[in-house]
């Protein structure tokens, strides 16, 4: 029995479930609604990674790369905004941000 | 077989450690269980085979995003039991949202197929007898130069933008003034002297000794009861 395509998507279903999940879950704790976006993301990656191995094309990879990229941009820049959000205010409760009033 | 057998232990501890991630009582375990799902992504990523993407997802998340997560949960000091109120409060809304999300994507994964025409379609075709890493190479640097480029780009923003966000000048730290210096005159100046001559004898003036500091004058107080 081979590992087929509905393996890779059961898997990065599961996990982008649970990103999601614990993005409710933690709702105080900004560093890990950070770390929920970041497997969220690597369920993306699965999906595209599967996809293009199982039709034998290589744009998926590609794109998981960029995908990568802007990850790895986004937890630089969020946990930058949370370290002056903890310098500014003593916590990183998230919760009661609306400083902006948005 | 094989294969498969690795691939379910692969995923099996890729989804428990995620589950540990998000229900973690502790920030720093979430961070080393994240960088355990990190690995086995991995190592499904290398068993669908793309090796390269495996062998960077190694690199960048657990060698940089990881560890810069570490960095931050054990730099800030942060009161972790109060940010756990409300766990359970949400637990319930979370899982009605995902568990409904799980259902979509089951009804999506169990319904949808490749188009017939799928295999004509290929944008870029993996070509035979050659490594992952090179054939992505050999498009990444050709066909998606543009994507390419727009990657660093996006990283050089990401970077300007952390350093702007984090850096701070702080009051009352005395730095070098380079203009100041550079523009300063009248206060030095050069001179030929003779060779071999002492500083008394040619008479350059030098800065006055530095007086001794005093012995810290400790004054004894007495009779002011309540002051000490």
């Amino acid at each position: 029995m081979a590992v087929s395509l509905a393996h890779f998507l059961t898997v990065s279903a599961i996990l982008l479930v649970l990103g999601v999940f614990g993005i409710f879950l933690n709702r105080k704790n900004v560093i890990v609604i950070l770390m929920s976006v970041e497997l969220i993301l690597l369920a993306v990656n699965l999906n595209l990674v599967a996809f293009s191995a199982a039709l034998g094309d290589l744009t998926g990879q590609v794109f998981a790369m960029f995908i990568l990229t802007v990850a790895a941009a986004e937890a630089a820049i969020g946990l930058a905004i949370v370290v002056i959000y903890f310098r500014n205010r003593g916590t990183i409760e998230v919760e009661d941000i609306s400083t902006l009033k948005g | 077989m094989i294969a498969a057998l690795a691939f379910y232990v692969f995923a099996a501890i890729l989804i428990a450690s995620a589950v540990m991630v998000v229900t973690s009582r502790n920030p720093v375990h979430s961070v080393l269980f994240l960088i355990l799902a990190f690995f086995n992504a991995a190592a499904l990523f290398l068993i669908a085979g793309a090796e390269f993407l495996a062998m960077i997802l190694v690199i960048v998340y657990v060698g940089a995003v990881a560890v810069l997560f570490l960095f931050v949960v054990m730099m800030l000091d942060i009161d972790f039991a109060q940010l756990r109120e409300g766990f359970q409060r949400y637990a319930p809304i979370g899982a009605v949202v995902g568990g409904i999300l799980f259902l979509e994507l089951v009804m999506v994964v169990g319904a949808w197929r490749f188009a017939p025409e799928a295999a004509a379609l290929r944008v870029n075709p993996a070509p035979a007898g050659v490594t992952n890493a090179e054939a992505l190479g050999q498009i990444l640097y050709t066909d998606y130069v543009y994507l390419f480029q727009a990657c660093g780009l996006i990283l050089l923003v990401a970077m300007i933008g952390a350093i702007v966000l984090t850096h701070r000048t702080r009051p009352g730290t005395r730095r070098q003034n380079i203009a100041e210096q550079v523009a300063r005159a009248g206060s030095v100046s050069l001179r030929a002297v003779p060779l071999g001559a002492g500083l008394k004898e040619i008479g350059i003036a030098r800065p006055p000794a530095p007086e001794e500091a005093k012995p810290k004058q400790v004054e004894h107080h007495h009779g002011h009861g309540g002051h000490h």
